[in-house]
C-alpha cells in the first residue's frame, strides 16, 4: 500500500495535497485498489463550489460506481481533463498524473481534521 | 424448467434443518397485535378438470379484440404479430429467466438485449437505446427526471397538452418528490402550438416534451420543437410511436435529446393492459445519466464475442438511493418479443405496416367524415389514428357497437370533459376494407 507521507487523508479516502492555498485533490491508493477497474470519472465543473464531505464528482468502476468527496471548501478552479480519455490512470498513478481536481482553499484550518500518513494507515489497516 | 412446488415433505424437513417445529415458529417475532387474522376464507381445493373448468368460465366472460372489429388505441394497438414471436418468448430459456445479477453468465439474456438495443437505435435513429422500462408512462416520467439530472440548474419543464394523459398522470406522481415546475403548452388544431411554446420557454426551461404522433394521432413538426428547445439550451424530448418511425422522421432526424416510446405495438399481445413495454433512448454524451441497464458486446480473452452488462452501476442495486432512476428491472421478455417482431419484419415489412396503417387510417376517415353529422375534429396530418367530432355522445356510439362486437374507439371525454362529442379512431394493418366498411355502415345506421 502506497501511502506518500506528505499527504493529507480523508476517512472517504481522498488525499490532499497543499500548494499555496490551492488543494490538490485525488483518492488514495487503498480507494483505487477497493474500486478496482476504473471506467469512467465524472468530473465536477470549474468555478463550481466544492463542499467539505459532499459529493463533488463520481467515480466508476465496473462493478460500483463511488462519490468523490471533497475533504475542504472552496472553488474548483481546476479539474484533470486527462481523465475524460484515460480514468485508468486513478489506478496507475493516483497520486501523480491520476489527481482529480484543484481547490482553493477557503478555510485553511479544514486541513487540520485530516488524518496524516501514520494515521490513515493505521485507519485502513 | 418445470415449476416445483414444495410439498410437506419438503417443508417439515426445511424446518427441521433450520431448528423449528411449525412454519408459524418463524413468525413470532411478529407481535401479535400486528399479525391480524390471517385465516383465509377460500373455497375448497378443486381437480385439474374443476380448474380447467372454472377458468374457461372466466375466458368466455372476455371479449378480446380478435372477436371483434376493434378500432381501439390511444397507446395499445391491435397490430399482427407473427406466431413466431410467440413461439420463441415461450422458449423456457427466455420466459422463466429472471433478471440477470450475475450478468455474465446470462449469455442468451444479454445477447437479446443487445439486439434489442440495437433494432431501437436503428428504429429511432437516436445513438443508444437501454434495455427497455415498464411502459411509455414511466419511460416519459424517466426521461424528464433524467432531464433535470443534466439541467441541475434549471427546472422548468414544458409538456405538450397533446401527451397521453395518463403518461402525464404518472408522471406528477413521480414529480410530487422533486419538485419540479410543469408547465402545458396549448395546443392549436389538436397539436402543440409552437407560437405559444416560444412564448413559454426561457433559459430556466430544462427541456421540452411532445409526443408524436400525439394523443389525438396528429403529426406533430417535431423539428421545429427541437429547434425552440435548443436555442434557449434545454432539451428536447421525443415521445414516438415506434411503427410510425418507419416512415416517419425519427428523433435523431431532428435531433432530439431523448426520446421514449410505448413498444407495445412492437409484437406485444394487448396483453389487457400490461405488461407493456418502456423504450428508453438518447444522445450518447447523456449516456451516464440514463436510467436502467445497457448490455454491451465484446471479447473475452480468447477473442470469442461476449456479453456484457456495460452500464448498470448506476442503478438502484448497486447505488442505493443515489441512483439514477427507480427502475432497476427491464421487461426482458418483452423487449424480447419486440426483437423478433422486429427482426421478422425488417426495414421493408415494417415500412409495409406503417403504410397499410396510413391507407387505411385515412379511408376510413374520409368514409365517416362522408356521414352527415360527422366531421375531422382537426385538420393536422395523422397516422394511424384521428379524432372523429360525432353528432352525439361518443360514450352512446360505443356502447352501441359493441352489441354489433365493433370496439368504436376511445370516448375522449373520458379525459377532456369538453370533448365528449368526439371520438379516437385507431385502424391498423389488421383491418380489412369489410370491416372498415362494415363500421361506416354502423355509423350510418344509426
Amino acid at each position: 500500500m502506497n501511502i506518500p507521507k506528505e499527504l493529507k487523508y480523508a476517512e472517504s479516502h481522498e488525499w490532499v495535497r497543499l500548494e499555496g492555498d490551492v488543494a490538490i485533490i485525488g483518492i488514495s491508493d487503498y480507494a483505487q485498489s477497493e474500486l478496482g477497474d476504473i471506467v469512467f470519472v465524472e468530473l465536477p465543473e470549474t468555478g463550481n463550489t466544492a463542499a467539505k464531505d459532499e459529493a463533488s464528482g463520481t467515480i466508476e468502476a465496473v462493478k460500483t460506481v463511488s462519490d468523490f468527496n471533497s475533504p475542504v471548501s472552496g472553488e474548483i478552479i481546476e479539474v484533470n481533463e486527462a481523465l475524460e480519455d484515460e480514468p485508468t490512470l486513478v489506478n496507475t498513478d493516483c497520486y501523480i498524473a491520476g489527481w482529480i481536481m484543484k481547490v482553493k482553499v477557503a478555510d485553511a484550518s479544514e486541513l487540520d481534521a485530516l488524518m496524516n500518513a501514520e494515521a490513515y494507515e493505521k485507519f485502513v489497516g | 424448467m418445470p415449476y416445483l412446488p414444495h410439498g410437506n415433505d419438503d417443508i417439515k424437513q426445511m424446518l427441521k434443518k433450520i431448528g423449528v417445529d411449525r412454519f408459524e415458529d418463524l413468525l413470532k417475532n411478529i407481535p401479535e397485535v400486528l399479525k391480524g387474522d390471517v385465516s383465509l376464507d377460500l373455497p375448497g381445493a378443486l381437480s385439474e378438470l374443476e380448474i380447467q373448468q372454472e377458468m374457461h368460465a372466466l375466458l368466455a366472460q372476455n371479449t378480446a379484440c380478435h372477436q371483434t372489429i376493434s378500432f381501439l388505441g390511444a397507446g395499445a394497438y391491435d397490430h399482427f404479430i407473427p406466431t413466431v414471436v410467440d413461439f420463441i418468448i415461450s422458449r423456457p430459456e427466455f420466459s422463466t429467466a429472471y433478471t440477470p445479477y450475475q450478468a455474465e453468465v446470462s449469455q442468451g439474456t444479454l445477447q437479446a438485449m443487445y439486439e434489442f438495443q440495437s433494432l431501437i437505435c436503428e428504429l429511432t435513429g437516436m445513438d443508444v437505446s437501454n434495455a427497455s422500462m415498464y411502459d411509455a408512462a414511466t419511460a416519459m416520467t424517466e426521461a424528464i427526471l433524467m432531464a433535470k439530472n443534466i439541467k441541475r440548474k434549471k427546472n422548468d419543464f414544458i409538456l405538450s397538452s397533446a401527451i397521453h394523459p395518463l403518461y402525464r398522470m404518472t408522471m406528477e406522481t413521480y414529480a410530487r418528490s422533486w419538485d419540479l415546475n410543469i408547465i402545458d403548452c396549448p395546443l392549436k388544431d389538436d397539436r402543440t402550438d409552437l407560437a405559444a411554446l416560444e412564448e413559454l420557454i426561457t433559459e430556466n426551461t430544462a427541456a421540452v416534451v411532445v409526443q408524436s404522433p400525439n394523443f389525438f394521432g396528429c403529426i406533430e413538426d417535431t423539428a421545429s420543437f427541437s429547434e425552440a428547445a435548443h436555442k434557449h439550451d434545454a432539451l428536447f424530448i421525443q415521445g414516438v410511436d415506434p411503427i410510425s418511425l418507419a416512415i416517419l422522421k425519427t428523433p435523431g432526424d431532428v435531433d432530439a435529446d431523448i426520446a421514449f416510446g410505448e413498444g407495445q405495438s412492437l409484437g406485444n399481445h394487448l396483453n389487457f393492459g400490461g405488461p407493456y413495454l418502456g423504450l428508453f433512448t438518447a444522445k450518447q454524451e447523456y449516456v451516464r445519466k440514463m436510467p436502467g441497464r445497457i448490455a454491451g458486446m465484446t471479447e473475452d480473452t480468447d477473442g470469442n464475442r461476449g456479453y456484457v452488462l456495460t452500464l448498470q452501476t448506476r442503478e438502484q442495486h448497486i447505488r442505493r438511493e443515489k441512483a439514477t432512476s427507480n427502475i432497476c428491472s427491464n421487461e426482458a421478455l418483452c423487449a424480447l418479443a419486440a426483437t423478433v417482431y422486429l427482426a421478422l419484419m425488417g426495414r421493408s415489412g415494417l415500412k409495409q405496416v406503417a403504410e397499410l396503417c396510413v391507407q387505411k387510417a385515412h379511408y376510413l376517415q374520409q368514409k365517416i367524415c362522408e356521414l352527415p353529422g360527422y366531421s375531422t375534429a382537426n385538420s393536422a396530418p395523422f397516422f394511424k389514428e384521428f379524432v372523429i367530432q360525432t353528432p352525439f355522445p361518443a360514450k352512446e356510439i360505443i356502447q352501441k357497437a359493441v352489441d354489433q362486437a365493433i370496439y368504436a374507439g376511445i370516448d375522449l371525454g373520458t379525459y377532456f370533459p369538453e370533448r365528449k362529442n368526439q371520438l379516437l379512431i385507431a385502424v391498423t394493418e389488421k383491418r380489412t376494407k369489410e370491416e372498415l366498411d362494415k363500421f361506416v355502415e354502423f355509423l350510418a345506421n344509426l
